[in-house]
């Protein structure tokens, strides 16, 4: 190992000697401790109106005073890094800050303390919000309607799917398109939900500008496709600049064009999916209108679609008739492909993003979307020496570089991104999309400042250069994160999922 | 004697008419370690080239292909606890499946090792 | 704009960097009839910090509150309190703002509360193991069914007709759509469904609530034995999680995969979500579940550390082969059902569901006692946990709508849920908490006496 003063290091004295090891909630129970007050009730209910199925056993539940459970879960934050802590460049997944005015909004009691089933004539303000959400959702794709129900983008990418099968089925000979082209690129939610609706996925290849491949696709073409799952931006960070001849050519054999609207995030305010022919595409609230990750959820993915597919829409959605809107639990029609999840739906979620909205409005929106594109150019820019680009330039909110640089130094992706920790910076995401060889895919958001970019150009630099130098430093990182690489093969073969004495 | 796949099965045919079959050391080395073999049930009727089995290791999980059409009439039930034996011995113990040929006209379609070791080559 | 830190001369030195010299040309693979050059004009320009907030504030003063009227809302969504170090916690930003712990090294906060979540969460449902979470317990009730078609390779299940309306909805979706048979049994509003005569070999699993949508206890372990000689699958849904603190647990009845909604553990209303989906099956059944999952191993140190596991399951590895199309989970409602659930801890939680069951048990029997001035109106429950059907003589929606407007929430009406069943019309279903109050109560005994 060398010294430490060859890593690019943020941080050099780290902050080990307050780092603490915190073992399990179960470990720390004491047993007759609790963090609650809770008196036993005065009267005891009627033991027969439990029918006999009163809890004999123990459930196994630590038990913790208050200070206890919050210097736990405090010493747990510190093990992780996050957004608040530094750029967090993970490519598809867009990790942009998370305003705390939206934390505080969707706490006010008339947002926060609604039941979902008290009558809503008593809640206005809840149905009017979801209103001008979806308001917003539709003027800024340019479709006529939005189903607000999905719970996350790939509960979006079901309801989007589903409303393209309900419309198939409507029209002659529609059920008999079974197949659904996907191009390589694109998430593994695309072909998971395709296949679950029993379409048959047949795999499009990309071309050699990281764009699908117009030629291969139209030979894939043909009366029995019933759609194309198109992610625009794609997943290798680049506009689908034939996009409107793959619309033109999907319209032309009577299938339909679904986008997976993960990437949206780079054109707010700049093109309207539908201008490009899409169809319908969900919205990651999460990613695009900054409502937080929060550690792999909470999402939200509301989905928007053209006059088409609007008769499909699942229930509870807002019904326009004579300007009057109204919240329609219930369809009328017989048409709608029925109900999602219970409720209705990400509410919560639902304020930040609006909050989000109004805070940018037309103007920011426009100007966040062209920040993140320019952050990622810079980035692609100022690292196309040190790094290996995977296609050339401009790209849009994300660069895309394949692991090529690390040719002769018996080093992989994995390697390097593990430097990366040790240099006090999230990797970015590694090996996807899969169509480039040890993919680095770099999403800096517009949150980064100029500042940071350099610093983060200048250590991934230094990391690319001790590559060459000295491998074997970043084969053993990372060595200042709280665990060093972790034995994923035995947490597979042997799995514990659940703690055990 | 034993038969090989481009898909990287090798298949060993008995005396009595059951055949063995197993990944290479080529695939178990392309996979990493294995975590997991998900085999079909005996009794299963499957098809030259059609899905037999999964094998997954960490990151990546791969059909592994039916070499010959025939019926399963054993699967190798150290795996499910010892699925590192694909690793160790990938044309030993760790053998996955036993099929009773249906049509043994089928083996013409294989590769002998001299064509595998030549198709091995043309991989590199 | 105060969420973005680039000047105007940054943006210049960096477009020159690019070797461009304006942003249009980073667009450039963008059609000219699909860019829009200036602003979208149909939307309004963006606020500060205090505009945007009183914009927000005056839509949430438009709403009554649980917390302003006396509130009998439940089915399915309940409100309790949320101790105060339970939203302190989760809003601090390695939580809040971290992201799916792919990076196990920098994310051992997120993946070790989510493997004490799968340790709470298997031991509260008597269940072996547990995932990290589904969105919400009618999502998760549905993947359950597509799990249990893939474990007994059969195609059709049955659902009880006691299971939360909106549950069976979205099973009912994912069916339509995916193919799968689905056998819904009647609303049984008095619990005299017999469900194990209806078992057929050719079913992959049957799905019943606990405690019932109607609020019904049922001993499912002659259920589950019927089930277990059929070889079919038996899932028990649970929408209000604080129950199984006084309760029997599922697993313990022969339950072979468990789904529930965890909102009452954590998770505030919120007019329905995000919430969080609850998963938990059997040790042998485990790599046919659907979602994240976390797992124990050791560092190249030997230190004990977590990582996610078993992902070959899922869509980003298998693609069209996955066992749900499922990304995001709810990891952020986890933790918050992980430090409430440990500021309860055994003794905790117990009490708990004792005061929301005597809370329901005295509301119960103040209407028995009262019979006489509560004449028109009858309980549907023998068995009760925290929620009861009143049968009310007449339609329960407009009187609901009426006492919204006195500020009395007094439960939810089944035609809500169930708007084509003329027979539930005059059904509201009741529930009570650890947060009703005398003078809720009084105010709902008020009501109903003047209808009576």
């Amino acid at each position: 190992m060398t010294a430490d003063t060859a890593m690019p290091m943020l941080n050099p004295a780290g902050h080990r000697g307050l780092h603490h090891e915190e073992p399990l909630l179960f470990e720390l129970s004491q047993a007759g401790t609790a963090g609650t007050d809770w008196a036993e009730p005065a009267q005891a209910g009627q033991g027969d109106a439990l029918g006999g199925l009163m809890r004999q056993d123990a459930i196994g539940l630590p038990e913790l005073s208050e200070p206890q459970v919050v210097r736990h879960f405090t010493r747990l934050s510190q093990q992780n890094y996050a957004i608040d802590s530094g750029i967090l460049p993970l490519g598809s997944c867009t990790m942009k800050y998370n305003p705390r005015l939206n934390e505080k909004l969707a706490r006010l009691p008339g947002l926060a303390e609604i039941h979902p089933l008290q009558p809503l004539s008593t809640v206005p303000g809840a149905l009017k919000l979801i209103e001008n959400l979806a308001d917003w959702l539709v003027r800024l794709t340019g479709m006529d309607a939005v189903a607000m129900t999905p719970a996350a983008g790939a509960h979006g990418e079901m309801c989007g799917m589903m409303l393209i099968k309900a419309a198939l089925q409507d029209q002659e000979g529609g059920a008999q398109r079974q197949r659904v082209l996907v191009p390589e690129s694109a998430h593994g939610t695309n072909p998971a939900t395709a296949a679950a609706l029993g379409f048959k996925v047949q795999a499009i290849p990309s071309n050699g500008r990281g764009r699908t491949d117009l030629a291969a696709f139209r030979a894939a073409l043909g009366s029995d496709v019933a759609a194309v799952m198109l992610t625009n931006p794609n997943t290798c960070g680049l506009f689908e600049d034939e996009i409107l001849e793959i619309a033109a050519g999907i319209h032309g054999v009577g299938g339909y064009f679904y986008g997976d609207g993960a990437n949206f995030n780079a054109i707010v305010g700049r093109v309207k999916p539908a201008e490009l022919g899409l169809d319908c595409m969900h919205i990651n609230l999460h990613k695009t209108f900054s409502t937080p990750h929060g550690g792999g959820g909470p999402g939200s993915g509301p989905v928007v679609m053209n006059a088409r597919l609007a008769p499909y829409a699942p229930i509870p959605f807002l019904q326009h008739q004579q300007g009057k809107t109204r919240w329609m639990e219930q369809d009328a029609s017989g048409k709608s492909i029925g109900r999602l999840r219970a409720f209705h739906g990400q509410f919560a979620t639902f304020v930040r993003a609006y909050a989000y909205m109004l805070s940018l409005g037309a103007d920011g929106l426009q100007q966040a979307s062209a920040d993140a594109v320019l952050n990622a150019n810079y980035l692609l820019a100022r690292l196309q020496d040190a790094l290996t680009p995977a296609y050339s330039a401009p790209c849009m909110h994300e660069a895309l570089f394949s692991d090529k640089f690390l040719d002769g130094t018996g080093l992989t992706t994995l390697d390097y991104a593990k430097g990366m920790i040790d240099a006090g910076y999230h990797p970015m995401t590694m090996y996807f999309p899969l169509v480039v060889h040890g993919a680095l895919l770099f999403e800096p958001t517009e949150t980064e400042s100029k500042a940071t970019l350099d610093e983060f150009v200048e250590a991934l630099k230094i990391l690319a250069d001790i590559a060459k130098k000295d491998p074997s430093r970043l084969q053993q990182a990372p060595l200042y994160a709280p665990r060093r690489r972790l034995d994923e093969t035995q947490a597979a073969r042997s799995p514990r999922l659940v703690w055990t004495t | 004697m034993k038969y090989y796949t481009k898909e990287h099965e090798w298949l060993e045919l008995a005396a009595d008419g059951i055949a063995t079959v197993g990944i290479t050391d080529y695939a178990q080395k392309q996979l990493g370690d294995v975590v997991y073999v998900e085999l079909p049930a005996i009794g299963k009727a499957v098809t030259q080239s059609g899905e037999m089995a999964v094998v997954e290791s960490v990151k990546a999980a791969s059909e592994v292909y039916a070499p010959i059409s025939g019926t399963v009439v054993a699967v190798n039930q150290d795996l499910p606890a010892n699925p590192a034996l694909v690793n160790s011995e990938p044309q030993g113990a760790g053998w996955f499946v036993k099929l009773q040929l249906s049509d043994e006209g089928e083996l013409a379609k294989l590769l002998d090792e001299a064509g595998y070791q030549t198709y091995l080559a043309s991989l590199s | 704009m105060r969420y973005l830190p680039l000047t105007a001369a940054d943006r210049q030195a960096m477009l020159a960097t690019c070797g461009v010299d304006t942003i249009r040309e980073l667009y450039s693979g963008v059609a000219d009839s699909a860019w829009h050059d200036g602003l979208f004009k149909d939307l309004p320009l963006g606020l500060n910090e205090w505009q945007t907030e009183l914009a927000v504030r005056q839509l949430a003063d438009q709403n009554q509150t649980v917390g302003q009227l006396a509130s009998f809302c439940g089915a399915g969504a309940y409100r309790h309190h949320v101790p105060a170090a339970v939203d302190h916690l989760i809003q601090r930003g390695e939580f809040l703002t971290s992201y799916t712990p792919y990076q196990p090294e920098i994310s051992q906060g997120t993946l070790q509360y989510l493997f004490e979540f799968q340790t709470m969460v298997a031991r509260l449902t008597g269940m072996d193991v547990a995932n990290a979470s589904m969105y919400d317990g009618s999502t998760a009730c549905a993947e359950a069914v597509t799990m249990a078609n893939r474990i007994t390779g059969r195609n059709k299940a049955l659902l009880s007709g006691q299971l939360h309306p909106h549950y069976a909805a979205v099973v009912q979706s994912m069916a339509r759509w995916t193919g799968v048979e689905l056998t819904l049994a009647e609303p049984d509003p008095l619990n005299t469904e017999e469900l194990i005569g209806q078992i057929t070999p050719d079913l992959s699993c049957v799905v019943v609530q606990y405690p019932s949508f109607f609020g019904h206890l049922n001993d499912y372990s002659r259920l589950a034995k019927a089930c277990q000689a059929a070889g079919v699958l038996l899932v028990v849904a649970v929408s209000e999680i604080v129950a199984l603190g006084l309760l029997k647990s599922p697993g313990s009845m022969g339950a072979d995969i468990v789904v529930a909604e965890g909102q009452s553990l954590g998770n505030g209303l919120n007019f329905g979500g995000p919430y969080v989906g609850l998963f938990a099956t059997r040790a042998n059944y485990v790599r046919q579940m659907p979602g994240r999952l976390v797992g124990e191993t050791v560092d190249t140190n030997g230190q004990r550390g977590f990582v996610l596991t078993l992902v070959a399951r899922e869509q980003h590895i298998r693609r069209d082969k996955a066992t749900s199309n499922i990304c995001t989970n709810s990891g952020l409602c986890a933790l918050a059902f992980t430090i409430h659930l440990s500021l309860l801890g055994e003794q905790g939680l117990r009490r708990l569901a004792a005061l929301n069951h005597a809370a329901a048990s005295d509301m119960v029997q103040q209407l028995m006692k009262q019979r006489h001035e509560f004449g028109k109106i009858s309980v549907c429950n023998q068995t009760y946990f925290n929620e009861f059907l009143l049968d009310l003589g007449q339609p329960a929606e407009p009187l609901v709508e009426r006492w919204a407007a006195k500020g009395l929430l007094a439960g939810v009406p089944l035609s809500r849920l169930y708007p084509h069943q003329p027979k539930l019309a005059n059904h509201l279903l009741v529930a009570a908490t650890e947060l009703t109050q005398q003078h809720h109560k009084d105010q709902f005994y008020q009501a109903l006496k003047e209808i009576c």
